[in-house]
């Protein structure tokens, strides 16, 4: 058998399941892994007595042949899910020393599906950038290189750690999250495979809020099969979370069937920007065809209102935040600023803000109390309130047409350099979502799949677009394309 | 129901020192929603608790905590506005409210600004002259309470105190239909009546269950109506907030020198500046809370949240259909009913358990006569000792057994104050107390005619007086009474006396 932590979680379950193997014994493979890996700073909080203990509960529970879907699998947690008795800080400074007296739903519901927590993984400060370079315990790196090159790229964001993670081996799976792209562009990054699923398939309560109508969990993973069995224990309703339906989840894992012989594939006419490299366009055209050689229908769609999509994430999404992120005011948890003889209240929320926040996290907060504020409120907010609507109602046009999935770019590019957007204006780096943000707006489904690799060797992925809880039948065509695409690439061990 | 017609009363009138000044008034009462737990959280919103006792992870606003709604502070938000007669917003929403405040954990308060649960209701004020005013009620929404911030505790630190914070607070928005400080204290007293009724707010205005905003401007004879006519708030003045007020006589002390203060700039030929403003009741002024500056952008937008909050007619129909009688219909109730005063009926339906109680003795026997002892004894020995009428050492079934006694002759009127007295003390039954202590009147005709025969034949020169002058039978009649130690029936002792005296 190859390294346990080089499995999918089919394959580690397979085996457990088998007597192959023990989850102890997969656990402590990664755990090597993990420490081998600082170069890549993935791993930001490490918990391995705790993840030995739970694998120990594994194989008890294996051996009594009561081993639920995720029993014995080792997974890294993102940073942005609060877990009971570990640091949970969002990958900032004002969250430093926060212990959460309490477990998220999400991250509950795969320890109750016997997954082994392995630590938190890095991300983007408060899940605000999309090359993780945000993050107060610094960049992860991507375990990629470009072909005879040893710049460290970026792994994406915001689930940057989560990507590299997964990526490199130190983990058979992770959870990320995703407001406006932050799973599955770092997934189409690293060469994995991620899923946001239909707003309100997985429970928010417990994951740190970013912009509450938009953040939605969901699973990194090596394979769309491992996508599939991951979500299944991940999602499901919360009566904790006012927003998280009250649908059944089904057996994603049972529908993956790969036939998609007759589904009709949309290809939007809008989402061919201009100044799209020749690569990207190219890896959409394969795309296409491997989809249409596996027997689906090909169809051109519009989706007239995806330009403004952009700007209007970048009203609502702040505008969220900006209130979401109040609570940070070094009054009764976190960071709080040393404070001079005579400073006041409002001393004590500009110091430790200033001190807490970074400079991404301050430009949203303040572009968002700016968008909600008395006299722009109607030219903004509402403005970008009435743009999603019709986002929205773009996508519901053309499924009612007959369209069951859409296939577009995941990312207008392969992996940047870390730092290479440093001086950049920061709407540069705003444009890395520019095919992931309509997904969020309108609450659907996407996941990216990997399906090729740039001229650089870098992995490149292609993002479907599925109906609003028809997530079963997308990873069965994400399964599809997988297939046609045959990825099998995997990084180099620089590390 | 009965139709009830009033006249309304003339609106309070202030003599400037050029012109005459009328007043207009606004309310925003917050009413603390009667429910064992938040808006938000199942924490418990018991009054007195150790400061932070009473907190949840949502109401520390933990990272990644979200609000769920209760349901119950729902149907009693619905309850309230069915009361007041209002309509019912089968589909309402949150907004938060952004503020940075130590006792404001989340930063922002969940609030209804742009879509209320209540819609329009109105309250029937009776000013106790015979006069009324219908006020009119914009809307109530339901919002959060913020916690409280501790100051005088230490002299380098504050403190903050999270009992309250998330507690569910209707805020009841009336439209400027108040004409004056009386009736200003006669809204909250009736909007208070009316959510006791309810049991959707406790009205405790001490523990801050009840606080009030009070907008007041002035304005010209005359130029009240024309904002009637029109609703263009134009023809009325400038109106001021004065905040957070939870004592009613503190708000007529507040309204008449802020009116008095608007005045003064108006004809000084200055502009009343739209503020916000407190009242220090020590030196019976208003001060302004902040400037212009200083003044809150809110931020208001829907929470993301919550959803919508959509509701059933079948289940606004369900709390409708189990709404108590409420203040209005049970004093039409009481005047039909009891043939009671308009004063009396609205002594004993101030509060339910007065009109309880009331009933209870009413029941079957004379309702004015019911009334006349529970208004003039029992309240007025209650207050006395201080105390209510739950309190009461007497029951309304020993209350009624006096009457009763009454009625049947078997003790006067005189009489059954002394046994009432007897009973408040101690608690005993009145008949048991009659039997007893032998106070049961002399009815027996025998006794006290010959009672009457022996003062007559002592007093022949009174007779012969009496004779002339029956208005002299008085004495007789006293003489009686005095021989039976009080006992005998009044009513016989004149009879046989006045057939005696004939000529």
């Amino acid at each position: 058998m190859a390294d346990l932590n080089t499995l999918t979680l089919a394959q580690a379950r397979d085996a457990l399941r088998k007597g192959e193997t023990t989850a102890q014994e997969l656990t402590q493979s990664c755990l090597t892994a993990i420490e081998g890996a600082a170069a890549l700073n993935a791993f930001v909080h490490h918990t391995p007595e705790r993840a030995l203990e739970a694998a120990a509960a594994a194989d008890a529970r294996l051996a009594k042949g009561d081993a639920p879907a995720m029993c014995g699998l080792p997974i890294g947690i993102k940073d942005l899910f609060c877990t009971k008795g570990v640091p949970s800080q969002a990958g900032s400074r004002i969250l430093e020393g926060f212990l959460p007296q309490y477990e998220s739903t999400v991250s509950q519901n795969l320890l109750d599906s016997g997954a082994v927590m392995l630590g938190k993984l890095n991300m983007d400060e408060f899940a605000m950038g999309s090359s993780n370079e945000t993050s107060v315990y610094g960049d992860a790196v991507n375990p990629w290189r470009r072909k005879d090159d040893s710049a460290a790229l970026t792994p994406g964001g915001s689930s940057g750690g989560s990507a590299a993670a997964v990526a490199a081996d130190l983990c058979l799976a992770a959870t990320g999250t995703d407001t406006g792209g932050s799973i599955r562009q770092p997934a189409a990054f690293t060469g994995t495979v991620g899923i946001k699923p239909t707003y309100g398939r997985c429970s928010r309560w417990g994951i740190v809020a970013f912009a509450s109508s938009l953040d939605q969990a969901g699973p990194m993973t090596k394979t769309v099969r491992d996508a599939a069995i991951m979500l299944g224990a991940m999602a499901g309703h919360d009566p904790k979370d006012s927003t998280s339906a009250d649908l059944p989840v089904p057996d994603f894992e049972a529908a993956l069937t790969g036939d998609i012989r007759g589904k009709k594939i949309g290809i939007p006419k809008e989402y061919r920007m201009e100044g799209m490299p020749a690569e990207i366009e190219k890896l959409w055209a394969d795309g296409v065809a491997m989809l249409k050689d596996a027997g689906a229908q090909i169809v051109d769609i519009s989706l007239p209102h995806t330009k403004y999509a952009l700007p209007a994430y970048y009203v609502i999404a702040p505008a969220e935040a900006s209130s979401n992120l109040a609570r940070y005011d070094g009054v009764r948890y976190g960071h709080r600023a040393a404070l001079d003889q005579g400073d006041g209240i409002t001393e004590m929320y500009e110091k430790t803000r200033a001190e807490g926040f970074g400079p991404e996290v301050q430009r949203r907060v303040m572009v968002g109390t700016y968008v909600l504020s008395a006299g722009f409120y109607d030219a903004y907010y509402n403005r970008a309130r009435r743009v999603r609507t019709l986002i929205k109602k773009d996508f519901e046009d053309v499924f009612a047409d007959g369209v069951d999935a859409i296939l577009t770019p995941a990312t207008p590019s392969s992996a940047f350099a870390l730092g290479q957007m440093k001086d950049a204006d920061p709407v540069a780096m705003y444009l890395n979502d520019v095919f992931t943000v309509t997904v969020n707006l309108a609450g659907l489904p996407g996941v990216a799949v990997p399906a090729g690799l740039d001229a650089n060797g870098l992995p490149l992925g292609l993002q479907l677009i599925g109906r609003p809880w028809a997530e079963a039948d997308l990873l069965s065509t994400a399964y599809a394309l997988e297939q046609a695409a045959g990825f099998v690439a995997k990084p180099d061990k620089w590390w | 129901m009965l139709d009830l017609t009033y006249d309304t009363p003339k609106p309070r009138v202030i003599a400037g020192a050029k012109y005459d000044w009328e007043l207009v008034i606004g309310m925003e009462v917050h009413a603390q929603v009667s429910s064992n737990a938040k808006l938000f959280s199942a924490a418990s919103t018991k009054f007195g608790a150790e400061p932070n006792a009473n907190v949840s992870f949502v109401d520390a606003a933990m990272p990644g905590m979200l609000p769920t709604i209760n349901e119950y502070c729902v149907e009693q938000a619905v309850r309230t506005g069915l009361g007041l007669k209002a309509d019912i917003n089968l589909h309402s929403a949150f907004d938060r409210k952004n503020y940075f405040y130590p006792d404001l954990p989340q930063g922002y308060q969940i609030s209804q600004l742009y879509h209320p649960i209540v819609g329009e209701g109105e309250v029937l004020v009776e000013m106790g002259d015979g006069t009324a005013r219908l006020v009119r009620v914009e809307r109530i929404h339901l919002e959060q309470d913020a916690g409280k911030s501790i100051h005088d505790m230490d002299p380098n630190m504050s403190f903050v105190d999270l009992n309250r914070t998330g507690v569910a607070l209707m805020e009841i928005v009336s439209r400027p239909d108040i004409r004056g400080p009386e009736e200003a204290a006669a809204y909250l007293g009736k909007l208070r009546q009316i959510l006791r009724y309810l049991g959707t707010c406790d009205g405790n205005m001490q523990s801050g269950s009840m606080r009030a905003d009070v907008n007041v401007s002035i304005c010209r004879p005359g130029d009240y109506e024309k904002y009637q006519a029109t609703q263009d708030f134009s023809h009325l003045g400038t109106r001021c907030e004065i905040k957070n007020m939870n004592s009613m006589r503190f708000i007529q002390a507040a309204i008449e020198v802020e009116a008095k203060r608007q005045i003064a700039i108006v004809e000084a030929g200055g502009a009343v500046q739209q503020e916000t403003r407190l009242y220090d009741p020590d030196r019976n002024e208003t001060r302004s809370m902040r400037s212009k500056e200083e003044a809150h952008d809110y931020r208001y937008f829907p929470d993301p949240d919550l959803l919508p909050l959509v509701i059933e007619q079948a289940w606004v129909d369900h709390i409708g259909a189990t709404l108590p009688e409420l203040p209005d219909a049970k004093k039409a109730r009481f005047l039909n009913d009891f043939g009671l005063t308009d004063y009396d009926a609205s002594v004993l339906t101030a509060d339910l358990d007065s009109a309880g109680y009331f009933e209870a003795v009413a029941q079957g026997r004379d309702g004015k006569m019911a009334a006349n002892w529970v208004i003039n004894e029992l309240f007025g020995r209650l207050k006395k000792d201080e105390s209510t009428i739950t309190q009461s050492p007497v029951s309304p079934g020993q209350l009624g057994q006096i009457i009763d006694l009454i009625a049947s002759d078997a003790i006067s009127g005189k009489i059954a104050k002394d046994v009432f007295e007897i009973s408040y003390t101690t608690g005993r039954d009145p008949a048991e107390i009659v039997e007893t202590e032998g106070m049961k009147q002399v009815t027996d005709t025998g006794a006290i005619e010959a009672a009457v025969n022996d003062i007559i034949a002592a007093n022949p020169d009174q007779v012969a007086k009496a004779r002339e002058n029956p208005k002299l039978a008085g004495w007789f009649v006293g003489q009686v009474m005095k021989a039976t130690g009080g006992k005998a029936n009044p009513k016989a002792v004149n009879q046989i006396v006045a057939a005696k005296l004939k000529p």
